[in-house]
């Protein structure tokens, strides 16, 4: 059996409906267990007090910005290759809950940063790659919105995706390229010296697997919805051609 | 127990409500869209007797 058979609305339908409540069922308890986990039961940081505790949602939240959009890119480029809609519709259906991901880091990293850093705000390398990739969410959701034959938004929604990818990467390694700003390097390492405590790390790891689990889940949700709604155009089209 | 979150109890507890509230917002957004095109799709599918699109 081949991946490409999944390209197949039929196929996507039959096996997303049984796989979706396995995986939303798993992200609950992930995301419940973690929070509450981190929330209740971690010590507060030596040097950051209990703001630490914002770790378990900004973190999760940040990566999943930067991968949705990755996962995007990749379902784009499997379109613009071998036109298979079932990826164009994922792409479209990823992006909505990449820019809510988007927009939660920098809340939350806002929130972070007031009584860290003395702001809400920095024209930082990381955070400024974040609000451009926000603006890039954002201008993705608002093309598929504003072309009307969905072969063709599917199109400039691809190439807009390649491009925006760039701002993906950005964000994810602007810390590395630049010694400069407020954000430090990464939490998450397989340095011990450069990782975070255990305390916090066991965690971590459980709400970060809420977050891709919850990724999954309203991504398999929403491509539903997307392959539906163009199941409905087509059949309105036939009626109104008699 | 709630934890003695001090001076910091507006960044922490803002931070969990901004992000709960998204992540509700988001959930409860996808499964409403999904059940309007769900019902959509029935009304058109016994109107023109085609087959579901999900077996």
């Amino acid at each position: 059996m081949s991946l490409w058979e999944y390209a197949n609305p039929q196929k996507f339908m039959h096996l997303s409906r049984r796989v979706l409540p396995f995986v939303a069922g798993a992200a609950a308890l992930c995301l419940i267990v973690g929070l509450v986990w981190g929330f209740f039961a971690t010590p507060n940081d030596y040097k950051q007090g209990p703001t630490v505790k914002i770790i378990y949602l900004h973190v999760p939240a940040a990566m999943m910005a930067i991968n949705a959009w990755v996962m995007m890119l990749v379902a784009s480029l499997i379109w613009l290759i071998r036109r298979h809609h079932v990826s164009a519709l994922t792409a479209k259906a990823a992006a909505p809950v990449g820019l809510v991901f988007t927009l939660i880091a920098l809340a939350t990293g806002a929130l972070w940063g007031q009584p860290m850093w003395g702001t809400w705000w920095a024209w930082d390398p990381r955070l400024t790659s974040f609000l451009i990739l926000a603006l890039f969410y954002l201008g993705y959701i608002a093309l598929w919105a504003a072309v009307d034959d969905p072969d063709t938004a599917a199109d400039l929604t691809g190439i807009l995706c390649i491009v925006g990818s760039v701002f993906a990467l950005l964000s994810r390694y602007a810390v590395n390229f630049w010694n400069q700003g407020l954000h430090q390097g990464a939490s998450l390492s397989l340095d011990k010296e450069e990782n975070v405590s255990d305390v916090f790390w066991f965690p971590l790891l459980v709400c970060i697997a809420g977050f891709v689990l919850m990724f999954v889940a309203l991504v398999l949700l929403r491509t539903r919805t997307e392959i539906r709604a163009r199941r409905l155009a087509a059949l309105i089209a036939r009626e109104r051609m008699g | 127990m709630m934890p003695d979150l001090g001076k910091y109890a507006d960044a922490v507890l803002g931070s969990y409500a901004v992000s709960l509230g998204l992540i509700a917002a988001l959930v409860g957004f996808s499964l409403w869209q999904g059940v309007r095109m769900r019902r959509a799709l029935a009304v058109a599918e016994a109107r023109t007797k085609k087959e579901p699109v999900d077996g």
